[in-house]
């Protein structure tokens, strides 16, 4: 068996709103699958009823052979899960939260004071191993969230948004944690927000919007899409023709906003220098000019014009 | 799962025990009503035993469940313990043991004063040990049905907890015995768990009883598993609920 997660048409509907509509995918043995979309686009509903905390209207979704819902527990078992927002518990210390963790997944003394070492020292918390998680940074109680799912050694990781707003060194050690986890041959399901995350984390990446799934390749395959989102936002000390910008090589369309000129293209350093002539020949001094990078919103622009792929996310 | 269970209730004594609310409705408000009752009043100190103990274990053991899950709610603590591979049933099962112990642990204070102080003697110690056990798991069990409604608030929660519990102890043979009280007060007595406690109770030392200890072993039993069945299907529809807040 080599998909450790197989979805098939999975559904919610909250009252008369559909938070998630029809998604299909698999996430196999040791990848990454990002799962990529906007606030709001169904990412936390969809990993919520993949962890057996919220049922779903329709459809049907296996971890490692397990139906979710008619074998919450057997399913639960080989999984680990980093909820969207999650703490420990404030009173307790690190080890005592590691311990109830351990606790939970019927793990023996002995094997869960040996992985609640080697956890805490790799998440460079076992120096503050006593100290109760109140007295934590937002980061360290985010660390050891994810030393806590992993105490039981999970073959299937779910993790929510697990580096939002958090700082650099966090951040590194949870991504190079989810690395190395896969290298070992164990399937993680990645939500994120960030396209650029997304791009140096994930084997794959499915995007999300409005709770259905519009693309699903490895970032290589949707660079284009990514790629064409990029854009210069610069702006003139006199008012310039917009259309005189777009007409400029590899500039696929401009807006206006304010004095500022959205100028998108997927050569953003090459066009730097084109504007640059362009400047210098119409005699106007740029007054400011910076590359954004790609916004999600942006992909979603090129993606729904781009049918042909938003026709079959597999 | 056992392990489980209890691996939840040890969380709970370690957190829960010592939280404000849960103190002060569990401990000191049954001290001072009952203090503002008994001082003053010129009746044997035995009869208030019975009240003393029964009103006790009603609130000590009815305390910790109600605070559990709202505080787990606004802790954002509740979705961790839903993804671990318990089924529900356990997860409030913990919650349930903490809350009996509770109980059990706290009924020794009013014990000792009873046994101690107020002269009270054991006649009939199956009454006296089923009454404490039974009531405690009751009232226990009573606690996880006022915690149902899906709120991050333990105030609310506290607050209809109390709504329930301070209208029962005026009909339950706390401050007057059953056989004491009028006809419709008798009726309604008998739709109180927390009756049935304090007729075990007198049985145990020895007082006068209106309902014979073995109707009360049944309708201890019988609230019990009325209460933990409504409960049960409560949580399960109100837990997802919980995370929206
Ligand atoms: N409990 C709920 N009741 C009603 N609507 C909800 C509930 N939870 C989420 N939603 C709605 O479902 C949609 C998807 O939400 P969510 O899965 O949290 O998105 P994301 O994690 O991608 O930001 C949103 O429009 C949100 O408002
Ligand atoms: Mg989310």
């Amino acid at each position: 068996m080599s998909a450790a997660i197989q979805v098939d048409g999975l559904t919610k509907r909250y009252n008369s709103h559909l938070a998630v509509d029809d998604v299909s995918f698999e996430v196999r043995v040791g990848e990454v699958l990002g799962f990529l979309g906007p606030n709001g686009a169904g990412k936390t509903t969809t990993q919520r009823m993949l962890t057996g905390v919220l049922k779903p209207t329709g459809g049907r979704a296996l971890v490692l052979g397990r139906d979710i819902v008619s074998d919450p527990v057997g399913a639960k078992e080989r999984m680990g899960v980093v909820p969207e927002v999650a703490n420990p518990y404030m009173e307790m210390t690190a080890s005592q939260n590691m311990a109830f963790a351990g606790e939970l997944y019927g793990l023996p003394g002995a094997r869960i004071r040996a992985r609640s070492q080697e956890l805490l020292r790799e998440f460079n918390l076992w120096e503050r191993r006593d100290d109760i998680a109140k007295r934590y940074s937002k980061g360290m109680k985010q660390r050891l969230i994810l030393a806590m799912s992993l105490i039981h050694e999970p073959r299937v990781l779910f993790l929510d948004e697990p580096t939002a707003s958090l700082d650099v060194e966090s951040r590194r050690m949870i991504h190079g944690r989810v690395r190395e986890l896969s290298g070992r041959g164990a399937a993680v399901f990645y939500t994120t927000h960030n396209i650029e995350e997304a791009n140096v984390l994930c084997d794959r990446v499915a995007i999300i919007r409005d709770g259905k799934l519009v693309a699903l390749d490895t970032p290589e395959a949707l660079k284009s899409t990514f790629a064409m989102s990029q854009s210069v936002v610069v702006s003139f000390s006199r008012p310039v023709e917009a259309a005189e910008l777009g007409a400029l090589d590899g500039v696929t369309h401009v807006e206006k906003h304010g004095d500022k000129l959205h100028l998108f293209t997927a050569a953003p350093g090459a066009l730097i220098e084109r504007l640059a002539g362009y400047a210098q020949q119409e005699h106007v001094e740029i007054v400011s000019i910076n590359t954004p990078g790609p916004s999600l919103e942006e992909v979603f622009v090129s993606l729904s014009s781009d049918t042909s792929r938003s026709g079959g996310p597999r | 799962m056992m392990r489980k269970c209890w691996a939840i209730a040890k969380k709970n004594i370690r957190i829960y025990y010592l939280k404000g609310p849960v103190l002060i409705f569990g401990i000191l408000f049954p001290a001072f009503l009952f203090l503002a009752f008994a001082i003053g009043r010129n009746v044997p100190a035995g009869s208030l035993v019975p009240g003393l103990i029964g009103m006790a274990l009603f609130f000590t053991a009815s305390a910790t469940t109600p605070a559990i899950l709202p505080f787990e709610t606004r802790t954002r603590t509740l979705e961790r313990l839903l993804v671990a591979p318990l089924p529900l049933s356990v997860l409030i099962g913990g919650d349930v043991v903490s809350a009996f112990l509770y109980g059990l642990f706290l009924s020794a204070i009013p014990l000792a004063i009873s046994f101690g102080i107020l002269g009270a003697v054991v006649t009939r110690p199956v009454a006296l040990i089923a009454s404490i056990v039974l009531s405690a798991l009751c009232f226990a069990l009573m606690g996880t049905l006022f915690s149902t409604p899906p709120t991050d608030e333990p105030s609310a929660i506290m607050t209809l907890a109390n709504l329930v519990r301070l209208p029962l102890i005026f009909f339950s043979g706390v401050f007057v015995p059953v056989s004491a009280m009028p006809q419709w007060g008798q009726w309604l007595s008998r739709i109180s768990p927390l009756t049935y406690t304090t007729e075990l109770l007198r049985a145990g030392i020895g007082q006068d009883v209106q309902i014979g200890p073995w109707w009360c072993i049944t309708a201890l039993i019988a609230f019990s598993v009325a209460f933990w069945s409504i409960s049960m299907a409560l949580h399960r529809r109100n837990m997802c609920r919980r995370l929206a807040l």
